[in-house]
């Protein structure tokens, strides 16, 4: 089969590799038909991520049609499709709690002893995001091989089109969460920092929850207007003191709930995003940390903070003493996409959520890598890269 | 520092973790399944090549007697052969190396309930002594590298398998070899 493979820094390429086999009972085998690059893919690609190896084939948001079944799927053969970027075996302790993301069985052995290390406790395993989260491999690509099929996978209707569902597999749940780890309450104002897909979504999702007044915070133009279309206040950090702005749309209070979705979402392991944004030149005021030290300080006495996975490493300038003094809560972590599914399908089918304005650009997976270049280096006008194995090259 | 302990904490996890001249690792594991059911697995020896990574097989020679068939480096191979000791059914199973055996060896594992609606604590605890000469630096490469990481290793294993039915892998096709 043909997929997108990694090779180093800023080095993708499409290759020829072996078609994924059935290994595991549980397991099944999606033929692709729409797979989209994630801004955390990004990390990959600027080579900042720890445990990739040359040839990893990468994707974790994607679609498609089930070709193959082992003995305990409980998939059936031409069924569609769409798969979490998380992987979940349904039987843990964290699986019941729906604490999906902290599975404790889909990251292979060998594998859980790097992020044991770091954090204390093992990560559960990813599609395609290097080996520390298993070193499965992704789907962007013709075929992939899907562990814990009768768990992860959710069959959609065929009257939804691909780009309307796609989203299910990681942005819109994790932009749901961030809202719902918000805890919104009527009458509140919700803040987010970034417009990104993320940033996006959570905007959608915390207007569903029923905010009285969501502000988003960006400084491209384009996505901020992205952001107004779902019935956000904005505010333009360039132009625009984010703090003193923030007190007087609230009458002198502050936001009640905060979400932090900067930039490029990463799910996990940056090892220290001080030097990723060193690293990566952010302007001054979209640095990750910046954002997160100006939520905390920002939300008012009491409130609660949400930060989707996007953090992997160390912060430094913890505002410990602005959490403790205001008696805030802080609610993280990657997103537990089974727990979410269903009902955002459910809002999707019922026309209440629309995901497709996202999309920006759709290519064949033959010209990925300009796809990974184009998303990288004009972020405003590259809001999302859909690639569809069935495209012709160029098209 | 003196054998005993000043703590509540499992003696494998004092900082003087010796045990006589065996070197003693250890781990516990929750499982999310009843107790008599992960006791029954494990008091069929035969069983635990499912798992664990380093034994090829184990095949019965009594009622509480095993053959153990081991995986060295180098494509070798040691054998063993341990005998059942106090098994509390339903709760412990120990095992050690009779006479004769290549590597001195003896383990136990012990089988509690996990607080309520979290399955059943497994803890095990293996001890050995790496036999001297070739073998012997064999052996200790098997075993010593990180016999901790090791036990921690076949307790997930075992885990997965309880729990899913399956151990997980990262490979994608049968063949794929570099998946560590
Ligand atoms: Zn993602
Ligand atoms: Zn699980």
């Amino acid at each position: 089969m043909r997929a997108l493979t990694w090779h180093g820094t800023n080095d993708v390429r499409v290759d020829t590799h072996p078609d994924p086999e059935i290994i595991n009972p549980r397991d099944t085998i999606i033929k692709i038909t729409s797979t989209a690059i994630c801004g955390s893919d990004l990390h990959l690609y600027d080579g900042v991520i720890p445990g990739m190896k040359s040839g990893d084939i990468l994707g974790h948001e994607f679609m498609g049609e089930v070709v193959e079944t082992g003995p305990k799927s409980t998939l059936k053969k031409g069924q569609r499709v769409v798969v979490p970027f998380t992987i979940s075996c349904g039987q843990c302790f964290f699986c019941q709690q729906q604490q999906y993301s902290a599975c404790d069985n889909s990251n292979p052995v060998e594998k859980q002893d790097a992020s044991e290390m770091l954090y204390g406790h093992p990560m559960s395993g990813i599609f395609g995001y290097s080996h520390l989260t298993g070193g499965y491999a992704g789907g962007q690509a013709e075929y992939v091989r899907v562990p814990f099929s009768d768990v992860g996978p959710i069959v959609v209707p065929d009257h939804l089109t691909d780009d309307q569902v796609l989203f299910l597999s990681d942005i819109l749940p994790t932009g749901w969460m961030a809202a719902d780890n918000a805890e919104i309450q009527p009458g509140d104002t919700v803040a987010v920092w970034g417009a990104g897909p993320v940033g996006l979504f959570a905007v959608q999702s915390a207007v569903l929850m029923g905010a009285a007044q969501v502000i988003c915070i960006d400084h491209h133009p384009h996505r901020l207007e992205l952001a107004q279309k779902f019935g956000a206040k904005i505010i333009n950090f360039e132009e625009t003191h984010v703090r003193e702005a923030l007190m007087e749309m609230t009458g002198g209070i502050g936001p009640d709930a905060v979400i932090d979705a900067v930039g490029m979402e990463a799910h996990g392991f940056t090892p220290d995003n001080v030097l990723d944004v060193v690293k990566q030149k952010i302007a001054p005021g979209a640095d990750r940390g910046h954002a997160l030290r100006q939520a905390i300080l920002a939300v008012r006495k009491g409130g609660r903070v949400s930060v989707p996975g996007v953090y992997g490493g160390m912060l430094d300038k913890w505002p410990l003493g602005a959490m403790m003094e205001k008696g805030i809560t802080i609610k993280t972590g990657q997103t537990h996409v089974q727990k979410y599914i269903k009902d955002l399908l459910r809002r999707i089918e019922e026309g209440e959520i629309d995901t497709t304005f996202l999309i920006s650009h759709h290519l064949s997976l033959e010209d990925a890598p300009t796809g990974y270049r184009n998303f990288h280096d004009k972020q405003n006008e590259w809001t999302k890269v859909v690639l569809r194995p069935d495209m012709a090259k160029g098209a | 520092m003196s054998h005993h302990n000043h703590d509540d904490a499992p003696k494998r996890t004092q900082k003087d973790d010796k045990d006589g001249d065996l070197a003693i690792v250890g781990r516990s594991v929750t499982i999310n399944r009843p107790r008599q059911e992960l006791f029954a697995f494990w008091r069929d020896f035969t069983n635990l090549s499912q798992f664990m990574e380093a034994i090829e097989s184990i095949q019965m020679t009594g009622e509480n007697r095993s053959a153990w068939t081991v995986r060295a480096p180098a494509g070798q191979t040691v054998t063993l052969e341990t005998e059942t000791v106090d098994v509390v059914e339903g709760e412990q199973i120990g095992w050690r190396s009779v006479e004769g055996s290549q590597i001195e060896t003896k383990g136990k594992v012990s089988f509690t309930d996990a607080p309520e609606g979290r399955g059943t604590v497994v803890s095990a605890e293996i001890g050995y002594v790496p036999p001297a000469g070739d073998l012997g630096r064999l052996v200790a490469k098997l075993f010593a590298a990180e016999p901790n990481i090791q036990a921690r290793h076949e307790l997930k294993r075992f885990k997965m398998l309880m729990e899913t039915g399956e151990i997980a892998t990262g490979s994608y096709y049968r063949d794929q070899k570099d998946n560590k």
